[in-house]
């Protein structure tokens, strides 16, 4: 079984400022792993999406509704974490948005980033209700373990 | 997101300075988008040169930015692109929906 070290944790309100928040936190842990601007610029892209998702479109910005998001270590593997107090989400039904049908339309392209900047993402159902995204992202230079 | 608005001939160009994200920036985009277009402008040149992120709320506003001002006749064209915003707008194939050029002189002669 793989190491599972856990960087930080933080816990949000249902609030779009609050992923300011997140990316601070976010910004200082990428920095440490030592994520190289480009990188980090777009793994911050990633993960400002699955906040924004939670509050959105999981939490309904219910302010009584909290947001959690962890950093952890696993193997050569940076994971993140994002659950959310919603009722659940199918990544299935979410349109392609570069088909031509789509192309014009306001929304549908923030798991398409999250898709397209990290390295693998999975949905699961949250034991206590709620989704829970799984992001990675190989760290640079780090081994295997 | 800030921005402030300029007049060069019949263009209006909106100068975009900072994060076009959900909750703050994309409602911002918008408010610029329609204040001059409330104002009776039919051609707006959306100076990007000082954004640092866009996310998919930023994009969206964007494309809903062109579609409003296409379907009253206008027209909106983008400048400055900084280089994410750019492999934004080629990942998402928006690149090939807007009129993007390079600087600020070429875009307002296209007019």
């Amino acid at each position: 079984m793989r190491d599972n070290e856990l960087l930080c944790h933080l816990d949000i309100g249902s609030r779009f400022e609050n992923v300011e928040l997140v990316q601070v936190m976010l910004a200082d842990a990428l920095d440490d792993l030592g994520f190289d601007d480009e990188s980090r610029h777009w793994i911050e892209v990633a993960v400002r999406e699955a906040v924004a998702n939670a509050i959105k479109h999981g939490n309904r910005q219910d302010p009584g509704k909290r947001v959690e998001v962890d950093l952890s270590l696993e193997g050569a593997d940076l994971v993140i974490q994002v659950l959310d107090q919603g009722e659940g989400f199918e990544p299935e039904g979410v349109a392609d948005p570069l088909d031509p049908v789509n192309l014009m339309r306001v929304n549908g392209r923030g798991i398409f980033f999250m898709q397209r900047f990290m390295d693998s993402i999975d949905y699961d159902r949250a034991p206590g209700g709620g989704t829970v995204v799984t992001m990675r992202k190989r760290v640079p230079n780090r081994e295997s373990t | 997101m800030k921005y402030s608005d300029r007049q060069i001939g019949d263009v209006t160009v909106l100068d975009i300075k900072g994060k076009i994200t959900i909750g703050l920036g994309d409602i911002a985009l918008r408010d610029a988008v329609m204040g001059a277009l409330n104002l009776g402008a039919t051609k707006l040149l959306i100076n990007l040169k000082e954004v640092t992120t866009i996310d998919s709320s930023g994009v969206g506003e964007l494309v809903s930015a062109y579609t409003t001002v296409t379907n009253r006749g206008g027209k909106l064209k983008l400048c400055n692109l900084p280089a994410k915003v750019s492999d934004i707008l080629q990942i998402t194939q928006l690149i090939t929906v807007f009129e993007v050029y390079d600087g600020e002189a070429e875009a307002l002669a296209s007019f």
